[in-house]
């Protein structure tokens, strides 16, 4: 059987992993690789490089950590962050990454999807979509979250999986970082409106939380940030709740 | 030992060039054909669309190439699909090693994604590609065409319906699953080829 997957989620600024100094006994936490290869280790089922970097030489930096991460991780990884055209998805390809996550960009200019799936195929393409719920429903924003689109999360999501993407992920800005569990209504929606994979985004805080995204939110898999790299959840302890909560998950 | 990948016109060719390297084996990416026949191992992997790649093998005699090999030859993923009769994808003959033809997942319920992407479960593997396994090992899949079950089929993964994780005939081995982004499953499948 299929297994959920569980995604740890690491913000890479200037080659250096921005969270995570109180993981583990890890001497350099601050390596993004050496974190993704323990991480790997415990059985994370996939990783997420996420580059927020601005400068071009922060750039450099993070297309030579995704080489180091390719030769030394067994296990697929998504790149992410800055990545506004098919050159940029290129490199980190070429680099040795297994996907990329478009975000603002895609929604800019949604044509981006179609180049990305017609070159590299459906397989490589993420998209990630932070959306807000008000009383007007659930509308996406671009640039992490400082700038409204106006455009309906269901509505955009149903478009980035007709021009072939191959996973969506989908962040829920009311739950991002204040750890009561994921938005489970919204997931289940997307999953059961979409042909692929949905992927559950903000609001981990307890194990119990990606159980609900697994059962009531439908999820195909689960990724978060700070209760791994903050030692909270450890992903082993996590995967052995699953297990016995019934959720099948690779052990 | 003296490993060659082909190399081809499909994606995600270092993944694999990496993880024999994490195997102590520094393998060389080639399509020069003396190269290839010559070599102890021959590693068709990638990723990537049927009747695209197929055209390209054919331009450069590659196809005939490969058939032709008489060391053991590991097809991963597009690989594997390549090395059978048909694929839907593209509606394109392939290379005909394998009896088989590629067909495309038909989702039957919701829950049913495609591409199949993601962990799943090895059952029944057999052949010796699969040596010291019992069955219920995690290899990592990301595809939309499968191989049905059929006289080849030397492991067995569940996806809307049963299908051929992996295929083995004579000197031939194939899998539809990603050994080199199988952590260290994976790695047991790939040193168990190379000591084959």
């Amino acid at each position: 059987m299929l297994a959920k997957r569980i995604i740890p989620c690491l913000d890479v600024k200037d080659g250096q992993t921005v969270k995570g100094t109180n993981f583990l006994n890890l001497r350099h936490a601050g390596d993004p690789v050496e974190l993704g290869r323990a991480y790997s280790e415990q059985g994370a089922d996939e990783l997420v490089f996420l580059d927020i970097t601005a400068s071009h030489e922060g750039r450099k930096t993070f297309a030579q950590m995704v080489q180091r991460v390719a030769a030394e991780i067994s296990i697929p990884f998504t790149v992410g962050g800055g990545i506004s055209e098919l050159a940029d998805v290129e490199r980190l390809l070429a680099a040795g990454a297994d996907k990329v996550s478009v975000n603002s960009s895609a929604l800019r200019r949604p044509e981006l999807i179609d180049e990305i799936v017609r070159h590299f195929g459906s397989q490589v393409c993420v998209v990630a979509i932070d959306a807000r719920q008000d009383e007007t429903g659930w509308t996406c924003y671009l640039n992490g979250g400082r700038v409204s689109t106006g455009r309906g999360l269901f509505e955009w999501a149903r478009e980035a999986n007709d021009r072939g993407a191959g996973e969506i992920l989908f962040t829920s800005m009311n739950h991002d970082g204040v750890k009561t569990g994921f938005a489970c209504e919204a997931l289940a929606r997307l999953a059961t409106s979409l042909s692929i994979p949905v992927i559950a985004s903000g609001g981990a805080g307890e194990m119990s939380h990606f159980r609900d995204a697994f059962t009531l939110g439908l999820a195909d898999a689960a990724l978060a940030a700070s209760v791994f790299h903050f030692g909270e959840i450890g992903i082993k302890e996590l995967k052995t709740y699953l297990r016995k909560e019934g959720t099948n998950v690779r052990l | 030992m003296n490993v060659a990948v082909v190399k081809y016109n499909a994606g995600n060719i270092y993944s694999v060039l990496h993880a024999l390297q994490r195997l102590g084996v520094d393998a060389v990416l080639t399509d020069d054909a003396e190269t290839l026949k010559r070599a102890d191992r021959v590693i068709f992997p990638g990723q990537g669309e049927a009747s695209h790649a197929m055209s390209y093998l054919r331009e450069r005699g590659l196809d005939c190439l490969i058939r032709e090999l008489k060391q053991p030859v590991l097809g991963i993923c597009i690989g594997q699909q390549l090395m059978c009769r048909h694929s839907e994808e593209g509606d394109v003959d392939c290379l005909g090693i394998f009896d088989v033809p590629v067909l495309r997942f038909r989702p039957q319920e919701a829950q049913h994604k495609v591409p199949h992407m993601g962990w799943n479960q090895l059952e029944r593997p057999a052949a010796s590609l699969f040596r010291g396994f019992l069955g219920g090992e995690f290899v990592y899949f990301v595809h939309s065409f499968y191989v049905p079950v059929c006289p080849w089929t030397v492991a067995e993964t569940q996806y809307i319906e049963s299908f051929s994780a992996a295929l083995h005939r004579d000197n031939f081995y194939a899998t539809q699953f990603h050994p080199e982004k199988s952590g260290s499953v994976g790695e047991r499948i790939l040193r168990n080829f190379l000591e084959l």
